[in-house]
């Protein structure tokens, strides 16, 4: 009776180790759009590797804005940083594997200090986890010496001087 | 050695998250080369509530009232883009007229979003006269949901299987009546704004986006059809009724702020239309037909126990405001008939012990809805772009994983390749037509 939503897409999965190859042949195939990426932790149902790391990927036509096309991209991965980054072919993924990062502790394989996007870098675990509890609560942070908390982000930007 | 040599120095500038022209919390450092923006760092979390935590600990109903707080400034979308994802997993159907009361209620909040994102960024502009008759027309539209949801920004109005309740009677005309403030509303600021000297300098070719980027981005919605792409989801992956309603993707050329203003405008005429339509089109409930007498639950409860039973089949139970339509006048219309899904109509659960022992296995911790195992993803059109769930099942009654797809991260992402190169004064014009809404940013 109503419409059927298909934005979902074929499934398909892919190695882990191999995500970045896979991924680049789908982008020069005319996935033009990392629509989603985002993870899953199956430890409470026992499976081994515990995550499953997915990639949404459409082709938008920029002319007709028709969706020619989605895949739903599944990538079994553990606790070792074996995924490589995408974030250059597809630059909104790198605040989403940012994201991933914060809230399941997955890390990619080149981005070795790849910093949290929602929560703050003195958080202890990734809450997300299945077995982080939702009750937990996290130490107090704050200035102890007077100085500003070791955040990168008050020093990711430096000033720059030029000319002297 | 030479004194006469200048040195030239870039400095920092911290924007946010307290500044009245972040929209809430957002952080934004700057580097500055004298009033150009050279390098930009923005950071997020703020307003960070840990939705999708607590969706795994939540029943599949219960989970509702959390998705309002998703994009505060037009929450219904949220509602039915959740329900319809969970929905899809266990392969149930609304009925029609529920389907066309979600699109009713998707069509009031997304105007309700644009015309916030349209008057907050007039006002940050200096037009404040833009603002008031905005959030004038927005407040009308706000008392429409409150009829309808019995709430104005929490209104937690879906089901899974269903909405809250059927329309309030005279909803139609009441719409009808709105609808003509909401289009004055929009034609004086359209006289105010269009071809504003002042608005036009600061709108016109800042914050400018190609196409190819926005799409690399990630980016939906009216941020994307002002490069030049239709991409809507209502068209391209139609829900709930949409494919029966006439309407235009209205489109810029390139893809500046004043793009993005015109872009709003045209959409906030375009969900009017689909309102009219979907008011022509929407099937007659049971409601509107048979007024059944009214008594309150303790009389039917009488009636019960003196055995009366044939007599409870003609009266509707007077429920609390909070409960208005549960009654069986609207159950048949607004809900599946599934009783594993739905919770049964008032007079059942008041009347007989079959009605209550449904209703109770269904709140009953851990007893309620069952969806099968699986996992999928739904997208709706959100007032910032798709707005897609991925839901994994695992059997319980509540869900083993919730992914939300909040539009506006998308957007927020690319703010450092909008701002840098720009002059200070763009970042606000820029910064208010992204839409950030913290809430669904930050989840």
């Amino acid at each position: 009776m109503s419409a059927q939503n298909l934005a979902q897409g074929e499934r398909r999965e892919i190695e882990a180790k191999d995500n970045r190859a896979a991924l680049a042949a789908l982008k020069a195939e005319g996935y033009n759009v990392l629509s989603d990426m985002t993870c899953v932790d199956y430890s409470k149902q026992g499976k081994s590797p515990r995550f499953d790391v997915i990639y949404r990927v459409m082709k938008l036509d920029l002319e007709t804005g028709t969706d020619g096309g989605r895949l739903e991209l599944h990538c079994a991965v553990g606790e070792e940083p074996v995924l490589r980054s995408v974030a250059d072919l597809w630059p909104s993924a790198d605040w989403l594997e940012r994201e991933i990062w914060d809230m399941f502790g997955v890390k990619f394989a080149d981005r070795p200090d790849i910093k949290r996007l929602l929560l703050y870098e003195e958080f202890v675990g990734h809450p997300l986890r299945k077995d982080y509890p939702i009750g937990k609560r996290q130490p107090l942070i704050g200035p102890k010496d007077g100085n500003l908390p070791n955040s990168p982000s008050f020093n990711i930007l430096k000033p720059t001087i030029t000319g002297e | 050695m030479s004194t006469t040599k200048t040195s030239q120095k870039t400095y920092m500038l911290n924007m946010g998250p307290a500044h009245p022209a972040m929209h809430g919390v957002v952080r934004l450092m700057l580097e500055l080369e004298g009033e150009i923006v050279v390098n930009t760092d923005v950071e997020i979390g703020y307003l960070h509530r840990a939705f999708e935590k607590h969706s795994e600990n939540e029943t599949w109903n219960n989970v509702v009232p959390w998705t309002d707080r998703l994009n505060y400034v037009s929450p219904l979308i949220n509602n039915v883009g959740y329900a319809l994802a969970v929905e899809r997993l266990a392969g149930i159907e609304v009925p029609e007229r529920g389907q066309y009361i979600r699109a009713i209620a998707c069509e009031l909040s997304r105007v309700t979003d644009h015309l916030t994102c349209v008057g907050a960024s007039a006002m940050e502009l200096g037009s404040f006269t833009v603002f008031l008759y905005m959030i004038k027309a927005r407040e009308y539209l706000y008392q429409l949901i409150d009829q309808l949801t019995g709430a104005r920004i929490t209104t937690a109005f879906t089901r899974v299987g269903g909405v809250k309740g059927d329309l309030p009677a005279g909803f139609a005309e009441s719409c009808a009546d709105v609808f003509k403030k909401v289009r004055e509303a929009v034609a004086e600021s359209d006289k105010l704004l269009t071809k504003n000297r002042i608005f036009m300098d600061r709108m016109e070719g800042t914050g400018i986006i190609s196409k190819a980027d926005a799409a690399a981005y990630g980016i939906t919605g009216p941020f994307l059809r002002s490069t030049g792409v239709p991409y809507d989801v209502r068209r391209s992956h139609p829900y709930l009724v949409y494919d029966r309603f006439d309407f235009e993707i209205p489109v810029g050329t390139t893809g500046d702020n004043y793009d993005r203003y015109l872009c709003r405008m045209a959409e906030i005429e375009q969900s009017l239309r689909i309102l009219e339509q979907a008011f022509a089109q929407i099937p007659a409930g049971k409601h509107s037909l048979e007024p059944s007498e009214i008594k309150y639950a303790y009389e039917l409860e009488d009636m019960g126990k003196a055995g009366r039973t044939e007599l409870i089949q003609r009266y509707a139970a007077k429920v609390d405001q909070t409960l208005e339509g549960m009654g069986k006048a609207a159950a048949a219309d607004t809900r599946t008939a599934d009783r594993a899904v739905t919770l049964p109509p008032k007079e059942q659960t008041y009347t007989n012990i079959e009605g209550l022992m449904n209703h109770f296995e269904l709140v009953m911790w851990s007893w309620g809805i069952k969806i099968p195992p699986g996992e999928g993803y739904t997208a709706v059109e959100g007032g910032n772009g798709e707005l897609g769930f991925h839901i994994v099942a695992d059997g319980g009654d509540g869900p083993y994983r919730v992914r939300c797809r909040p539009p506006c991260l998308y957007i927020m992402a690319a703010l450092p390749k909008l701002l840098n190169g720009s002059m200070i004064a763009d970042i606000v014009p820029t910064f208010g037509s992204v839409n950030m809404i913290a809430g669904e940013l930050d989840r």
